[in-house]
């Protein structure tokens, strides 16, 4: 069985020739979870991006394939690969608030997806997201459907997104930092329902994150990024027993664990930084693009 | 028990409620503190937790004065200080400093950070070796002297970070709230922000309430914690015994939400019901 989401040495630039992903390769298989964990530049986010489809006009990928069950989007054309996209995968937000219409009711916002672009009838749009509010536990679906975004609290909000990600039954989603804006005990409640719905629809998930707990939690496999380059790939269970790579030892040291204070918090060594910049410049230095 | 900088007694704090404020008219007030009573004593960092909505930013700002109390009192080194009006609390603004969240909107894009060290010493009628101390500030906070000719856009979010403590610290503060000041930050930058903190406050015996959203990064840095929810404190205790046995279901709850970098395959599974 084929991969649901392979990304293949994957190198994308600036206009100015500044390359922002550096033969990027990682694959979910079905079902999966991966997490993609780095600090703020790391292109975590530009990854979830490219997946999607939705990479900024400024960004130009310069090499590399990649694959959504099987099917590379390379040799697709334009028309093709938005189909493709649309019907296979889907985006849990970080922010729903922005993610949302504020001037639009939820529910329009809702089946919006599935009858304009799978091309659903309303009806059976209707029945599908009220099953889906079932299934993120909200208990008064009619008051939500009939909402406006700022009506709802926060973690409502985030519900309702992750309802609708998985309403059209995607193959993949992609979560961008979907917890980072809410208070702890609710995150607690959206990464248990993530869980939750993932395993009873066999979704795989690229789970885009900052936070190394998050990825202990929710993950089985993780990608380590650093300056748009993956410097170490593992099991997350391996990743947290034994962390190859020094950027990783290091990133693990300071987050913070309030169980052992002193072991934890640790600012990262300058070395190691510098160590990685070097390394990354010297081989840039060596590369040109595959193709493109 | 060494001597309280902050006495806080039955403090209430109300606020106009603009979502509910009619279209010609005023907003009526909420009630954002219902009544809080503790103690910040000299020379401790204390930490504030609460999750959104908990009050504990508007603590914050009432006790540096830039909220009035509604009810109650604050008692800044035994006076009471709730009510003193802009020209009263003048002379106190040096000793009560802040640190904030988000030091990209906190500095003056147009100013260097000389000029943004040295404003608020010039104020104070520190002018007098200006420019010997903005140098001392910045060594303090580990920054190079030549960065005394940049602007913020040209510094990374730590540095920021540390601008916004230097600047507060040139002061020699009695106090100093520090309202998130590590939210917004990459792990490997916090972990340093708060060791410096940790090391600055211990070495200048400040006195510091730390508000976070997140208890995790407060046990080592704070030496008594203050947790609040809805407008009311919790519980209130030195740090270990909060950690180590907190009395709350709320503060039980909170630490067991927090997702530790360690693997626990339980930890999503659903909750059993009560």
């Amino acid at each position: 069985m084929s991969a649901c989401l392979d990304i293949r040495g994957l190198s994308a630039v600036l206009p100015n020739g500044q390359r922002v992903l550096r033969s990027v390769s990682l694959s979910v298989q079905p079902g999966e979870v991966r997490a993609l964990v780095g600090e703020s530049g790391a292109g975590k986010t530009m990854i979830g991006k490219a997946v999607l489809g939705v990479l900024p006009k400024s960004v130009r990928v310069v090499e590399g394939e990649m694959l959504i069950e099987g099917e590379d989007l390379g040799r697709l054309d334009a028309k093709a690969r938005r189909t493709l996209i649309g019907a296979r995968t889907a985006l849990i937000p970080q922010d729903p608030l922005t993610a949302l219409n504020p001037s639009r009711r939820i529910a329009s916002q809702m089946t919006d997806r599935l009858v304009r672009i799978l091309g659903w009838s309303g009806e059976r749009a209707d029945k599908r997201i009220r099953q889906l509010l079932d299934e993120v536990q909200i208990r008064d679906p009619e008051r939500v459907l009939k909402s406006y975004p700022h009506e709802l609290s926060g973690g409502m909000r985030q519900r309702v997104l992750i309802a609708a990600a998985f309403a059209a039954e995607p193959r993949l989603i992609v979560a961008d930092e979907p917890t980072t804006a809410l208070d702890v005990t609710v995150q607690k409640q959206i990464l248990r329902l993530i869980a939750q719905l993932q395993r009873d629809h066999g979704t795989a998930i690229l789970f885009v994150t900052h936070d190394l707990g998050v990825v202990a939690k929710v993950s089985q496999k993780v990608s380590v990024l650093y300056a748009g380059k993956v410097v170490e790939e593992a099991e997350t269970a391996q990743l947290f027993a034994a962390p190859q790579h020094g950027y990783t030892r290091a990133l693990i040291a300071a987050t913070p664990r309030y169980t052992d204070p002193y072991a934890s918090l640790k600012p990262v060594d300058e070395s190691v930084l510098a160590g990685l910049t070097a390394e990354i410049a010297a081989a840039d230095k060596e590369w040109r693009p595959s193709h493109g | 028990m060494a001597e309280p900088l902050f006495s806080v007694r039955g403090l209430k704090v109300a606020l106009p409620d603009m979502t509910r404020k009619p279209l010609i008219g005023r907003a009526p007030l909420a009630e954002i503190l219902k009544g809080l009573d503790f103690d910040l004593p000299k020379g401790s960092v204390t930490g504030i937790v609460g999750e959104s909505g908990s009050g504990k930013s508007t603590l914050g700002r009432a006790l540096v004065r830039l909220l009035e109390p509604s009810a109650g009192s604050i008692s800044f080194e035994g006076r009471d200080i709730s009510h003193l009006s802009e020209a009263e609390l003048r002379p106190l603004r040096r000793d009560l400093q802040m640190i904030f969240q988000d030091p990209m909107s906190s500095l003056n894009p147009r100013h260097t950070i000389f000029s943004i060290i040295a404003a608020p010493l010039r104020q104070n009628g520190l002018g007098d070796r200006l420019k010997e101390r903005v140098a001392e500030a910045l060594q303090r906070v580990g920054l190079p002297q030549s960065f005394a000719s940049r602007y913020r856009h040209e510094l990374s979010g730590g540095q920021r970070q540390r601008v916004g403590i230097a600047r507060a610290l040139a002061l020699a503060p009695k106090f100093v709230l520090a309202d998130e000041i590590v939210s917004g930050l990459d792990v490997s930058t916090q972990a340093q922000i708060l060791t410096l903190l940790e090391k600055l406050a211990a070495e200048m015996g400040l006195t510091v309430a730390f508000i976070s959203h997140d208890l995790s990064v407060i046990r080592r840095l704070c030496q008594q914690v203050i947790v609040m929810r809805e407008g009311r404190i919790v519980e209130a205790s030195a740090t270990d015994a909060l950690f180590d046995n907190p009395q709350e279901t709320y503060t039980r709850d909170l630490l067991a939400a927090i997702p530790l970098p360690e693997i626990d395959a339980d930890w999503l599974r659903p909750k059993p019901p009560a």
